[in-house]
């Protein structure tokens, strides 16, 4: 497509974006200084630039997704600035976001992931199914329907990823990196997709985030970017005349600036000299199994000292599992592995002092600052103190990190940090170094630099250096490789050995070739040929006002990803039947077994008639009796004894001649409540003793009191504490369980990055937000049957009054419960966050200001401010007045409408609070 | 074991705890307006307790008794009709109705012993045990002295003088807030060390320590030794600025005696953080585990309701929580002002309870870290 028209001049009136001088800062860093371009109307263009040159923001204001801070973004005839425009054009975009299916949901299977965006822009049934099924054939995705979209391999995770971006027919897709870390042979078969694709819609605008130039060069359009800045556009064929350069890489670097330019020198490699015949590694017949899957199959690999080998293979296939067997952090199945001709042993410290290793997702402390990480690892691989500051320096040098020592990781471009991550691995400057994916993401510059240490370090060094890569340029400069497929090496051998033997022109073709041969049936190609995918005149998409069918499809998708995690659900279920035993077995008003001892200085028959008195009542459990002040006050400080009864000397002698006495009653009161109690228990001892000692002191009963009071406890004639503590435990445990599962459901989203979904699609906050909590609601309510029968059943407590009442007031209660889940995830950003906001804004207002123990009405300060309007204190009204008080509808209609009321406030302060776009 | 790896991990855990603004701002909450809160919004005692009066006499005998209900232990009194009191007392408006009979005031008087009715709702246990007794003496007060000014009896011959130790006024304020900086403790403990664990799970970063020449005790231990540290000094500091500045709680025994007992419990709460850590897969798992173990420790160690009316099998089975016999040092020092002498077999236990969870936790910190890969 060679006159595809594009940049300034030509087309401007078919340009379907149109951005002007756009800004983004990000705190003090700036992302996007000043960025004018046009993208014309069905081709296919691409951002080319290293990593961190704002890409992706880019990207993500043309998808709507990140708010417009400065400048005018224009996408299909409108300002993306503007709500109302973008909740129109929305169901007209598709947004592929950066990594391997970071939108996708891992547990759902391939078709239920489809379907959940089907859902959210609104297709019809009979649609839903012809479209999807026609994209999923086409992607070659048909036979795995069922299978669960974690166990996809990467390539199949980005064809997954580009028909749930394609479902709704879109006008402009954007797809931002969608190849990093796909193996050679998925890349084509994706690209090639994308082409046929493109065949049936002309019309349709694709716009790439690429660092990949050799992608580029197919494009239609590009447009360079360097530092927020667009460097040059135009069609790759003008970007090559331009620039005079011969090959697109070279492309790239001749469009950098000076000052980039020059870090750049091409990588060249030494021959290897002879071996000594050392080894570094050894695997024999390693295997690994993951419950039935077996993960790695009898590999076998033989590094000698200072070579540097290569490990290719397609996403998922074992590279990972086995390097990660090779660095000792997970136990073989079967095999051996050998380190330095020693057996590995997990436990053997010194052999980890040898071994510098980088896992494959960036895995430094991104808390620590460069400069910290540097020497925290230094210091943990016991280099010497007074040589590690010069350590760290050059380290700093040779990475070209100076200058940025102060710098925290996350805020640095991956290029950096994969840099810094290989410069950690290196400060114990260790003889064996197993890189797993080192370069994935890295831009081509800095991908050369890193490559030049590996050569410097394996040649000048001689370390041995093992791994795995992506890259066929990269697989080129390694002295052997191996092939690995689905958990076997397939072949080991030199580049060029490869290339010999499979009579190939290229590396890379010998790899495809060696991988189409291996996988067959198991991987899916894609068929070539175009079956149309269904292009059944659509409806225009419903996107104003609110759908009940968006909703629906984040209910199921939650569900069916909380129905995949049955510990969840089992935790959840039999946790709160186990909370109750637990609460009502422990909260107990009624106080028994009170210790206590007897301090008697009178020893008459009185005191001991008085002892005995005491001894005989349920309430109280006699201690041996004291010998003195020096005993009472140990005894009373080591909290033994809760009271003490002291007679004073001359007790009987003062009672019989009817002199005025005095008994003394310590009662310990660090408990205050049990204190009150004891007080009254001993109080009411005290009175029936008095009266039967004038009983049988006179012969006849007491005068008669001047009167009686007849107390009747009510609803609880025995004051039994577990009666009455069974049904207010019910609104606490519906309360905590669903209250934290909300609150992570969503932020796990933004933690994972599937919160994209709802930035992209025109699913609105409401929609979302309920959608999210229904299955909630539906856990709560299955709990509160459960909690209910064990009521009734375990705890014979009876239900005298309304089921119907009770049962509607529990799930107006869950409601409000998931909905404050739901609002704490609104404020907080990380899990640990969302967890530990939840329990001290749940636990504590449910157990102390709800009336669990003391009525509401009670209590004081801003305790009770909260209790009067927390859902929990009516529902706990409720559950005591229709277990208790037998009532009904209409003797609880205050509480019904604190708690109704509950519901809008609490949903709409937390979509109020949400944010539809990333800021 | 190296020392100088647990001082560097240890540090290390103390720089990603003070680069989290949110944790912080939650640390401080919890200690301050959350001890605060919960300390005062227990009714001093009986705490305006609403009561309803249905008085059929209108007596000056009545009249004085209906007086003598006053704020702070009730609410002004609700003069009923008979009619609306179980109406009211089913709605949960009142917690005692008090049914005065007609000639009440003219039984009394002629010798005749009448009954008045006190109606409780029971469902309130806690205010319906105290409640009760109050208005009975009330009422037994004003009845007697009204009668006395028309027939002299005799004083009963033996007076019992009941002496409260340790907290004579009986302020609820000292118990809750104590209990409230520990129940904090636990929560931190265990949250800090146990989710911390996941998330540098979750994000590889534990996995990258185990290729280096540190041992998983040392990881542990650093996880211990500098979250306890921070918890140790957010409890110590709440305990002497918000208990005992601002809330005035007078704290009666050795504070370094209670650090001690407070170190070796955070030895054991942080213990259980990383026990727990290595059982849960995800962060949801891990919250629903924390609730799981939270919320008995809270209600069964002692610090809601004294161990003596619990069932004996669940007395027996909280001894091995350490919560209980940290409330059990914290109540003894602290209000008691024990010594080392009376609480040392609570020290020993904590120093065992937190050993075992240390040790199974270490046992089983390889296998669930890689597990999770």
């Amino acid at each position: 497509m060679a006159g595809a028209v594009g940049g300034e001049g030509a087309g401007l009136s078919s340009a379907v974006i149109k951005l002007q001088d756009v800004r983004l800062r990000f705190g003090a860093t700036c992302a996007l200084d000043g960025i004018s371009l046009d993208v014309a109307s069905g081709c296919l263009s691409g951002l080319v630039g290293p990593d961190g040159v704002g890409k992706s923001s880019l990207l993500a204001l043309v998808a709507g997704t990140r708010r417009v801070q400065q400048g005018r973004v224009r996408v299909l005839g409108g300002d993306m600035a503007n709500p109302r425009h973008r909740r129109q054009v929305c169901p007209r975009i598709a947004y592929m976001p950066q990594g391997l299916g970071n939108n996708l949901s891992p547990t759902l299977t391939v078709n239920e992931n489809v379907d959940f965006f089907a859902r959210l822009f609104g297709l019809g049934r009979a649609e839903r199914r012809s479209r999807s099924a026609a994209l999923l054939e086409r992607t070659g995705l048909g036979a795995f329907g069922a299978r669960p979209a974690g166990q996809l391999s990467g390539g199949m995770k980005q064809k997954l990823g580009l028909c749930c971006a394609l479902i709704h027919a879109p006008d402009l897709l954007i797809l931002d990196e969608p190849t990093t870390g796909v193996d050679p042979l998925s890349r084509r078969q994706f690209w090639d997709l994308i082409a046929s694709i493109r065949c049936d819609h002309p019309t349709m605008t694709v716009l790439v985030a690429t660092a990949s130039m050799d992608e580029a060069a197919s494009f239609d359009w590009l447009v360079a970017m360097d530092g927020g800045r667009v460097l040059s556009s135009g069609t790759p064929a003008e970007l090559l005349q331009r620039t005079g350069a011969s090959t697109a890489e070279a492309v790239f670097i001749a469009l950098l600036p000076e000052a980039r330019r020059r870090e750049h020198h091409p990588v060249t490699v030494p021959p290897l000299p002879p071996g000594d015949g050392q080894l570094a590694i050894e695997a024999i017949d390693l295997s690994k199994r993951f419950g039935a899957f077996l993960a790695v199959d009898q590999v076998n690999v033989r590094i000698e000292r200072g070579e540097i080998f290569g490990f290719l293979g397609s996403n998922g296939c074992g590279k990972t599992t086995t390097m990660k067997m090779l660095a000792g952090l997970l136990p073989a199945s079967s095999g051996q592995v050998r380190l330095f001709h020693q057996p590995l042993d997990a436990g053997d410290l010194t052999t980890r002092r040898r071994v510098g290793y980088m896992s494959q997702a960036f895995s430094l402390y991104s808390e620590l600052t460069v400069r910290q990480n540097l020497v925290l690892h230094a210091r943990l691989f016991q280099v010497p103190e007074a040589e590690i500051a010069g350590r760290v320096l050059e380290l700093q040098q040779q990475f070209g990190l100076e200058g940025l020592e102060g710098a925290l990781p996350g805020a640095l471009p991956l290029g950096v940090r994969q840099r810094l991550s290989l410069a950690v691995a290196l400060v114990h400057r260790p003889e064996l170094l197993i890189l797993d994916e080192p370069t994935s993401g890295v831009d081509p510059i800095a991908r050369d630099t890193f490559w030049q240490k590996l050569i410097d370090l394996s040649r000048r060094d001689h370390v041995t250096i093992f791994l795995s890569t992506h890259f066929i340029n990269e697989a080129q400069r390694c002295d052997r490789i191996s092939l690995m497929h689905a958990g076997r090496v397939l072949v080991s051998d030199t580049p060029a050995g490869l290339v010999r033997r499979r009579d190939a022109a290229t590396l890379e073709e010998a790899f495809i070739g060696y991988l189409e041969e291996a996988s067959g049936a198991t991987e899916p190609a894609g068929s070539a040929a175009p079956t149309a995918v269904a292009t059944t005149e659509q409806s225009p998409l419903e996107t104003a006002g609110f759908s009940l069918q968006r909703l629906g499809s984040y209910t199921r998708r939650e569900a069916l990803e909380l129905i995949r995690d049955p510990i969840r659900i089992t935790t959840a279920v039999l946790g709160s039947l186990f909370l109750m035993v637990v609460m009502a077995f422990g909260i107990s008003m009624d106080v028994e077994n009170l210790p206590y001892a007897v301090l008697d200085r009178d020893d008459t028959t009185t005191s001991r008639d008085y002892a005995l008195n005491l001894a005989g009542s349920r309430y109280f459990i006699e201690h041996a009796p004291l010998n003195g002040d020096g005993d009472l006050d140990r005894r009373m400080r080591s909290g033994e004894l809760s009271v003490v009864i002291e007679f004073p000397p001359g007790l009987g002698r003062d009672l019989d001649r009817g002199d005025p006495v005095q008994i003394g009653a310590w009662i310990d009161g660090s408990m205050p409540t049990r204190a009150e109690t004891v007080r009254a228990y001993m109080q009411g001892l005290h009175g029936q003793w008095q009266t039967d000692r004038a009983r049988r002191a006179l012969g006849q009963p007491m005068p008669l009191p001047p009167a009686t009071i007849e107390t009747r406890f009510r609803y609880n004639p025995d004051i039994l504490s577990l009666v009455a503590m069974v049904p207010a435990t019910i609104p606490i445990l519906l309360l905590l369980i669903p209250a934290i599962l909300a609150a992570l459901s969503v932020v796990r989203e933004k933690e994972l990055g599937t919160i994209v979904n709802f930035y992209a699609t025109p699913v609105t906050r409401l929609e979302f937000l309920v959608g999210k909590q229904l299955p909630y609601v539906a856990l709560a309510m299955v709990n509160y049957v459960l909690l209910t029968l064990m009521a009734v059943t375990l705890f014979a407590v009876p239900l005298k009054g309304s089921v119907m009442a009770q049962a509607s007031g529990a799930l107006i209660y869950v409601i409000c419960a998931t909905g404050l889940g739901l609002l704490i995830s609104t404020l907080v950003r990380t899990q640990i966050a969302a967890l530990f906001g939840t329990a001290v804004l749940t636990i504590l207002p449910a157990t102390s200001f709800c009336g669990l123990l003391d009525p509401v009405a009670s209590l004081q300060g801003a305790g009770a401010v909260i209790g009067a309007i927390y859902p929990t204190s009516h529902d706990l009204t409720i559950s005591t007045g229709t277990y208790l008080k037998g009532l009904g509808f209409s003797d609880l209609l205050g509480s019904f409408a604190s708690l109704l009321l509950a519901v809008p406030v609490l949903l709409g302060l937390s979509v109020l609070l949400l944010k539809k776009q990333e800021t | 074991m190296r020392a100088a790896n647990v001082v560097q991990l240890g540090l290390k855990e103390l720089w990603s705890l003070a680069r989290d603004p949110i944790m912080l701002l939650l640390i401080v909450f919890v200690f301050t307006v959350s001890v605060y809160a919960g300390a005062t919004v227990l009714p001093e005692s009986l705490h305006t307790a609403p009561i309803a009066i249905v008085d059929e006499d209108h007596s000056q005998l009545s009249e004085r008794i209906i007086d003598a209900f006053e704020p702070p232990y009730f609410l002004p009194p609700q003069l009923i009709e008979q009619a609306r009191m179980d109406e009211r007392m089913d709605a949960g408006l009142d917690t005692f109705a008090l049914v005065i009979p007609t000639g009440f005031q003219r039984d009394v008087l002629a010798g005749r012993s009448p009954a008045v009715q006190l109606n409780v709702d029971a469902t309130r246990v806690s205010q319906a045990l105290t409640g009760s007794g109050y208005v009975q003496s009330i009422v037994a007060t004003e009845v007697q002295t009204f009668a006395q000014r028309t027939q002299e009896r005799s004083l009963p011959a033996a007076e019992l003088v009941v002496r409260m130790r340790f907290n004579p006024q009986l302020t609820k304020t000292w118990f809750g807030a104590v209990n409230k900086v520990i129940d904090n403790i636990t929560l931190l403990s265990i949250v800090l060390t146990g989710a911390a664990l996941i998330r540098e799970r979750e994000r590889g970063t534990i996995e990258h320590l185990l290729v280096m020449p540190v041992t998983p005790f040392e990881i542990m231990a650093s996880k211990v030794w500098s979250m306890g540290l921070v918890v140790l000094s957010a409890g110590l500091l709440s305990l002497l600025i918000v208990v005992r500045g601002w809330l005035g709680v007078p704290l009666a025994g050795s504070l370094p005696l209670f650090a001690t007992g407070a170190v070796l419990y955070l030895f054991a709460a942080t213990s259980l953080g990383i026990f727990l850590g290595t059982f849960a897969r995800s962060m949801a798992q891990f919250g629903l585990l924390l609730m799981m173990v939270l919320l008995p420790l809270q209600m069964l160690s002692g610090g809601v309701t004294p161990r003596e009316s619990m069932p004996e099998l669940v007395r027996t089975v909280m001894l091995a929580a350490p919560n209980t016999h940290f409330v059990m040092l914290a109540q003894g020092i602290l209000f008691r002002g024990a010594t080392f002498s009376v609480v040392w077999p609570q020290f020993l236990a904590l120093l065992l309870i937190g050993s075992v969870f240390f040790g199974v936790a270490h046992a089983r910190f390889r296998s669930s870290i890689t597990a999770m890969a």
